[in-house]
C-alpha cells in the first residue's frame, strides 16, 4: 500500500514548492500539452533539460520522480513496441512477414518514450511538491467562473478536499483490516483469480462498512459545528500570486515561443 | 511455543525517503504458557513487536523464532499459513474485521480458513459463543445488528475459534465499559489458567499488568527498556512516571498511605496483597 507514490506529498522548501498551487496547477496542464508540440531531437531536447532544471529546482532526488515511471514501464513499452514494429518509412533494418524496423519506426519508438517519461516526471513533481488540499483549493479558485453556470463549485470543491483527506485514513485502514483477515489465514494475491476475488470480500465489506461510518461522523461534525455550504464562506488558506508565479507563467511562453522554432 | 525475539530491528518503508524506525535490536524470549504484557506509550512500538509475533511483518534485521518456525527478513510469504492458525491475533477494535452475513459464519471463517470442514466450523462457533460470553441466539443474526461490544466479543469468538496456541491481544478491552472490561480479561485469564493458553497482551491499564501478567516488556521508542515480572517493573514508581507509564491503582493508594505513615514492603500491586499487608498495621494503630 505504501509503495504508491501518486498522491505522495514531500515537504520542502524550495521555489517548486513556494509557488501558487494555482500556477504549478495550469502550468502542469499546459507543460504536458506543449510536450507534444515537440517533434525532432532538437525540441525534445529543449523539452527534457526544461524538465531536468525544474526538478533540479524542487531539491527533490531524482530516485523518486524514477519511481514514479515504474508502475508505468509495462504499458510505456507496450506502446514503445508498437511504434517501433508498426510505423513504417525510411531504410528498412529488419523484417519479418509484416513486421519491419525501420528508421522512422525506431525515432518514434523513442520520441513517444521520452514523452511518456516527461508527462509522468512532470506530474510527479506536482503532486510531490503541493499539499493535496492545496490542489483542491486550486481547482476551486479556477473554477470559480463556473459559478455564473450554476455549477456548484464549493461543493465540489469539498467533495474534492473530503476525498483527498480521506485517503490516507482509508489505506491505514485497508492496512489494518487487511493484517486482521490475513492473521485469520486469507491470503492476499495468491491462488488463481476466482480465489483472489473471493480474498477480497473481507477486505472489502468492512472497508464499505468503515468508510460509512467516518461519513456520518464527519456528517454530524459539520453540523455540530454549524458547517453552511454556498458561495460567501471565507477561506483559512486564501491564495495569492507573486513574483515567482508570474516568471514561472512567463517562462512557459518563453519555452512555447522556443518550442514553435525549434520543431520542425 | 516459546517466541524469541533475537536482535530484531524493523524500518518502515525501507528503502523509501519515509522510512522510519520502528524497532531497535529487541531481544527477548515469551515463554510458552507464559501471560505477558507489554506496555509503553502510544508510538513506543509496541502495535510493531505484536505483528512480528505471526509474521504479519517481517524484521530487517535479526531472527524471529516461533516454535518451529524461524521469521527472518528473507522468509517467504508462502508456508505462513500454519502459523497465523497457531498465533491468533486479537487487533484494536477489533469488530472491523466482521465481514459474514451471521455471527456463526463470521466465526467459523478463520477455521475454514485453516482447513477445517464447514460442518466442525460451524459448530466450533456456536461452542465459542457461551466462551466470549454471548447467547447462542445470536448465531444466526448478521454482525452488524449487534452492539460495539457484542460485536468485539464475535471478533475476539473468530479468534478463539482458530485454537491457536498463543492468543495476542492488542487492547482488547479499550472502548468498552468497566463490567464488559473485567469480564473479558477474566475470560482471558481463564483460557489462560485452564486451557494453557500463551497470551500477549498489549494495554494502557495497569491493573491487568498487576491482576493477571507474568511478565511484563516496557516499550520505549522501538527499544525494549525493561522487562521483569509486574512487581521488579512497578518497584520503580519515579523510573514509569518519567516514561509517562502510571502505577496500578492499588500501588497508588499503597502510595498514598505510605505518605501517612503505613510501612509496605513489597508495594502491593493487586487489592488483595494491599489488604494482606494493611490489616496487621491496622490492627496496630487500633491499639496505640
Amino acid at each position: 500500500m505504501n509503495k504508491l507514490l501518486l498522491g505522495r506529498y514531500l515537504p520542502g522548501d524550495s521555489w517548486v514548492h513556494r509557488l501558487d498551487p494555482r500556477t504549478k496547477l495550469m502550468a502542469s496542464f499546459y507543460y504536458i500539452a506543449i510536450i507534444f508540440l515537440a517533434n525532432n531531437w532538437q525540441s525534445y531536447l529543449l523539452m527534457f533539460a526544461v524538465t531536468m532544471a525544474m526538478l533540479a529546482a524542487s531539491k527533490i532526488k531524482l530516485g523518486f520522480f524514477l519511481r514514479g515511471v515504474r508502475p508505468m514501464i509495462w504499458l510505456i513499452l507496450f506502446t514503445v513496441v508498437l511504434q517501433i514494429f508498426f510505423t513504417k518509412g525510411g531504410p528498412t533494418y529488419w523484417s519479418f512477414g509484416w513486421l519491419a524496423i525501420t528508421q522512422f519506426g525506431l525515432v518514434n519508438g523513442a520520441f513517444i518514450f521520452m514523452r511518456f517519461v516527461l508527462i509522468i516526471f512532470v506530474s510527479t513533481l506536482l503532486t510531490l511538491t503541493t499539499q493535496p488540499l492545496s490542489l483542491a483549493d486550486a481547482v476551486e479558485s479556477l473554477l470559480r467562473p463556473l459559478r455564473k453556470l450554476h455549477v456548484p463549485v464549493t461543493e465540489l470543491a469539498l467533495v474534492l478536499q473530503i476525498a483527498l483527506r480521506f485517503v490516507p485514513t482509508l489505506m491505514d485502514q485497508t492496512t489494518k483490516i487487511m493484517n486482521a483477515q490475513r492473521a485469520r489465514g486469507v491470503d492476499f494475491g495468491s491462488g488463481n483469480l476466482f480465489q483472489q476475488m473471493k480474498a477480497v470480500v473481507p477486505l472489502l465489506i468492512p472497508l464499505f462498512v468503515d468508510s460509512f461510518t467516518i461519513a456520518e461522523d464527519l456528517a454530524t461534525a459539520m453540523d455540530a459545528r454549524g458547517y453552511q455550504g454556498g458561495d460567501n464562506r471565507t477561506k483559512y488558506r486564501v491564495l495569492n500570486y507573486h513574483r515567482a508565479d508570474v516568471f514561472a507563467g512567463l517562462a512557459m511562453v518563453v519555452l512555447t515561443a522556443a518550442l514553435v522554432l525549434l520543431r520542425a | 511455543m516459546d517466541i524469541t525475539f533475537d536482535h530484531v530491528s524493523y524500518t518502515y518503508q525501507a528503502g523509501t525517503p519515509f522510512s522510519g524506525l520502528g524497532l531497535k535490536d529487541i531481544s527477548t524470549t515469551i515463554k510458552g504458557g507464559a501471560y505477558t504484557a507489554i506496555i509503553g506509550h502510544t508510538g513506543s512500538g509496541k502495535s510493531t513487536l505484536l505483528q512480528h509475533l505471526n509474521a504479519l511483518i517481517k524484521p530487517t534485521s535479526g531472527t524471529v523464532t516461533i516454535g518451529d518456525f524461524t521469521i527472518t527478513s528473507e522468509t517467504s510469504n508462502k508456508n505462513l499459513r500454519p502459523l497465523r492458525q497457531k498465533v491468533g491475533m486479537v487487533f484494536q477494535f477489533a469488530e472491523n474485521q466482521l465481514f459474514e452475513q451471521t455471527v456463526a459464519q463470521d466465526i467459523a471463517f478463520g477455521p475454514k480458513n485453516f482447513g477445517v470442514p464447514e460442518k466442525d466450523a460451524l459448530a466450533l462457533a456456536a461452542k465459542m459463543m457461551p466462551l466470549v460470553g454471548l447467547p447462542e441466539a445470536l448465531l444466526e443474526r448478521s454482525p452488524f445488528d449487534l452492539s460495539g461490544g457484542q460485536m468485539r466479543r464475535v471478533a475476539i469468538a473468530g479468534v478463539l475459534a482458530m485454537q491457536p496456541e498463543v492468543l495476542v491481544l492488542d487492547e482488547p478491552t479499550a472502548g468498552l465499559d468497566p463490567a464488559g472490561r473485567q469480564e473479558m480479561m477474566q475470560m482471558f485469564n481463564r483460557l489462560h489458567q485452564e486451557s494453557g493458553l500463551t497470551i500477549v497482551l498489549v494495554t494502557h491499564q495497569m491493573d491487568d499488568v498487576a491482576d493477571y501478567a507474568d511478565n511484563v516488556l516496557v516499550m520505549q521508542n522501538g527499544e525494549l527498556v525493561r522487562q521483569g515480572t509486574p512487581a521488579e517493573v512497578f518497584a520503580d514508581p519515579d523510573w514509569l512516571r518519567q516514561h509517562s507509564l502510571g502505577l496500578p491503582k492499588t500501588a497508588v493508594m499503597a502510595e498514598k498511605l505510605a505518605a501517612k505513615g503505613f510501612q509496605f514492603d513489597p508495594l502491593p500491586l493487586t487489592a488483595g496483597a494491599l489488604a494482606d499487608q494493611l490489616l496487621p498495621q491496622i490492627g496496630g494503630d487500633a491499639r496505640e
